[in-house]
């Protein structure tokens, strides 16, 4: 097997590809957050247990109603999108002149919530969901072998994350949306609906939570603390690519994916906090983070 | 006459009173049995409520009464934090007047529950925690270990595969004391047996993706991965197996699987599966029918085995209690100690020296999808491992009041 300074150059490719697939999770979920946070500054703590919702919803869609994953994973996040249109329009608005700690409180709470009454309904120890049908097996690469799944998930997490970026930044849809955040009266004056304008994004911000909740379904342990574990490495993703920054929080989630990816195969029992090391090192050198603009 | 037997026998209550002599019977005139668990966090499936049902269930079938006084059943979360599990302790012991704690599930919990409860000589009943500590290096005479340790559950999972050729082991452990404490006793039996451990990773608690030390696992050329973690942790890590297709190429065993996980999973990734338990809901028509009393009180949700325990040891006291005649922790626990525990839960079980309540575990296998009759038709028990071959010997432990002559 070929080795360099001793170290296994297949094993290492391996780790690097798994690394990649759990970046793809880290970038949807990050790109949501950053959504958010860049357009509508509001730290939505929340994120996390609509990441659970979606996983949740995937289940009880198939089992209460025969709906399959597929067009769970269609119907899930427009569900969950609506539910966040709610969550703004009727609590999060009443707040938004307010100082951000308001929103981080608020939501924060409303993931506690959330928690809580899944846990009282399905308990804690999780719930099983299938690989759908389509995507079972996996293909033997020379270096490992790749579960068809997973690669559906780097395809289809790029496709998602690729296209929310060029709306956002390429259209005239986009434009309006960062053009609203930044001067609202001036928009407004221009007769562009703002306060619509921003409960959408806050509605589609959340979706691609519940998007990856389905997406995670499957392959990861379907239970109510699933998002309150990942939502502190996501929050740290968004602190790295710099607070708002969408084509940052989409890198940051991919990088920051195989640098743990790493780890795990160096030194694991530091990978759950290698990526808190990566995030002081960078406030220190760049405290904007590494694709936010100097405020 | 009347009247002088009258004052005879005050006079002796208040010289027995004075000179702190303590009268037999139960002490405040109520016994206070308190559930303490995690009951909203990873191991509120496992025991929690289901803990404090079990315990409510003994003591109705006792009577609710116990030598002429009431018998009351207080609960509490602990968080899995142990000094919110101590602080509870002691809250109970000074202002509550509990008697007894039934409980305590994190290892870490317990073991500083544990230690309150023996300063204040107390009996704690150990149902739900996995370190064999509280009988060996932290133990207590005041301690009694029900259910199951980590060394049972080593034997019973271990030994018999490594018998059967599988000598080539790779670990995927939870990195704190629990997965250390599973990874290490699991390590002896290996050794002792002829096997080897080709290698292993010390996973965070709380890791989603496991895939990386899968494919670790996978290139070690291990016959087995042994899973030394717990809960959603093993949910993930047999999951990731099954789907990098490893399952096809070597064993994985679960060291510490309870039903509730089991059934957490999906029969085409799990089934076939081996591991231990101390207790099996659908044995035979003991077990089945407390099965079905639990199950009427908890929306049909099956018992794992901490719950059994938990109800097994608090009618194993209640009745040391009564044959004593005293709610005094010593007393009690000498009787508890010098009567068999014969009940559904536990087949030829004692109460051992050092707190160890040894029984015979089972060796169970997780069916397949065909093999299911309904969705709590879970485990085949292929074996049953008989207590004193499954739990460390007294003499291995360390535990030095015990071995004391």
């Amino acid at each position: 097997m070929a080795t360099f300074f001793g170290i296994n150059l297949f094993a290492l490719s391996g780790q690097l590809l798994v690394g990649l697939i759990n970046g793809s999770f880290y970038a949807l979920l990050s790109l949501g957050l950053a959504i958010i946070f860049g357009l509508l500054k509001i730290i939505n703590f929340a994120q996390g247990a609509m990441y659970m919702l979606g996983a949740f919803f995937a289940w009880m869609a198939l089992n209460y109603m025969g709906i399959n994953y597929w067009a769970a994973l269609i119907l899930v996040p427009i569900v969950i999108g609506c539910i966040a249109i709610l969550i703004e329009r009727f609590l999060v608005r009443p707040i938004a002149g307010e100082d951000h700690l308001y929103s981080l409180l608020l939501t924060f709470g409303i993931a506690l919530v959330l928690q809580g009454l899944f846990t009282h309904l399905f308990g804690s120890s999780g719930l099983p969901y299938k690989i759908p049908a389509e995507l079972t097996g996996g293909t033997k690469l020379p270096f490992m072998y790749l579960p068809n799944y997973r690669a559906w998930i780097i395809v289809i997490s790029l496709v998602v994350c690729g296209s929310t970026w060029w709306v956002i930044e390429k259209t005239k849809l986009g434009a309006y949306l960062r053009a609203g955040t930044e001067n609202p009266q001036l928009m407004q004056g221009f007769g562009i609906n703002v306060p619509l304008i921003t409960t959408l994004t806050f509605g589609f911000g959340v979706a691609l939570a519940g998007f990856a909740g389905v997406l995670a379904a499957p392959v990861y342990s379907v239970s109510p603390d699933m998002g309150s574990n990942i939502l502190i490495v996501v929050f740290a993703i968004v602190v790295i690519g710099g607070m708002g920054s969408i084509g940052g929080a989409i890198l940051t989630g991919l990088l920051m994916g195989v640098i743990e990816g790493l780890t795990k195969y160096f030194y694991p029992e530091a990978s759950a906090t290698v990526i808190f090391l990566v995030m002081v090192i960078v406030l220190l050198i760049k405290p904007a983070g590494l694709f936010g603009k100097e405020a | 006459m009347k009247a002088m037997k009258k004052t005879l026998l005050a006079a002796a209550m208040s010289v027995a009173a004075v000179t702190g002599v303590q009268a037999a019977g139960i002490s405040d005139d109520v016994l206070k049995i308190g559930v303490l668990g995690d009951m909203g966090g990873v191991y509120a499936d496992i025991a929690g409520q289901g803990s404090v049902v079990a315990v409510q269930m003994a003591v109705e079938d006792f009577g609710g009464t116990i030598l002429g006084k009431p018998i009351e059943v207080v609960s509490a979360d602990d968080q899995n934090k142990a000094d919110v599990g101590s602080s509870i302790a002691r809250k109970w012991i000074d202002d509550e007047k509990v008697d007894v704690i039934n409980g305590a599930v994190a290892s870490s919990v317990t073991g500083a529950v544990t230690k309150v409860m023996t300063e204040a000589e107390k009996i704690t009943l150990i149902a739900a925690s996995a370190s064999h500590a509280f009988t060996t290096s932290q133990c207590s005479p005041f301690n009694a270990h029900w259910t199951y340790d980590v060394v049972a559950m080593a034997n019973g999972t271990v030994k018999p595969m490594v018998a059967s050729g599988k000598e080539k082991w790779f670990f995927i452990t939870a990195d704190y004391g629990f997965g250390h404490a599973l990874e290490k006793v699991a390590t002896g039996v290996i050794n002792d047996n002829g096997g080897t451990v080709v290698g292993g990773v010390r996973a965070p608690l709380g890791t989603t993706d496991f895939s990386s030390y899968i494919l670790q696992a996978q290139s070690s050329g291990a016959d087995v991965i042994a899973l030394a973690n717990a809960g959603a942790d093993m949910v993930n890590s047999l999951k990731t197996a099954a789907e990098f297709g490893v399952t096809e190429m070597m064993d994985v065993a679960g060291l510490l699987v309870f039903t509730q996980n089991a059934q957490a999973l999906d029969p085409a990734i799990a089934g076939g599966m081996k591991l231990t338990t101390g207790f099996y809901w659908d044995m035979d028509d003991q077990t089945r029918a407390w099965s079905k009393r639990y199950m009427e009180r908890m929306d049909g949700k099956i018992p794992s085995m901490a719950h059994a325990g938990a109800y097994s040891s608090t009618m194993h006291y209640l009745n040391a209690v009564k044959a004593a005649g005293t709610d005094e922790g010593k007393a009690v626990m000498a009787k508890m100690k010098e009567t068999p525990v014969e009940d559904f839960f536990s087949r030829n079980g004692y109460l051992r020296k050092d707190g160890r309540m040894v029984h015979d575990m089972l060796q169970v296998r997780i069916k397949t999808a065909d093999e299911r009759a309904n969705a709590n038709d879970i485990f085949a028990i292929e074996k049953v491992i008989k207590g004193d071959d499954a739990f460390l010997e007294l003499s291995k432990g360390g535990c030095e009041f015990a071995l004391a002559k």
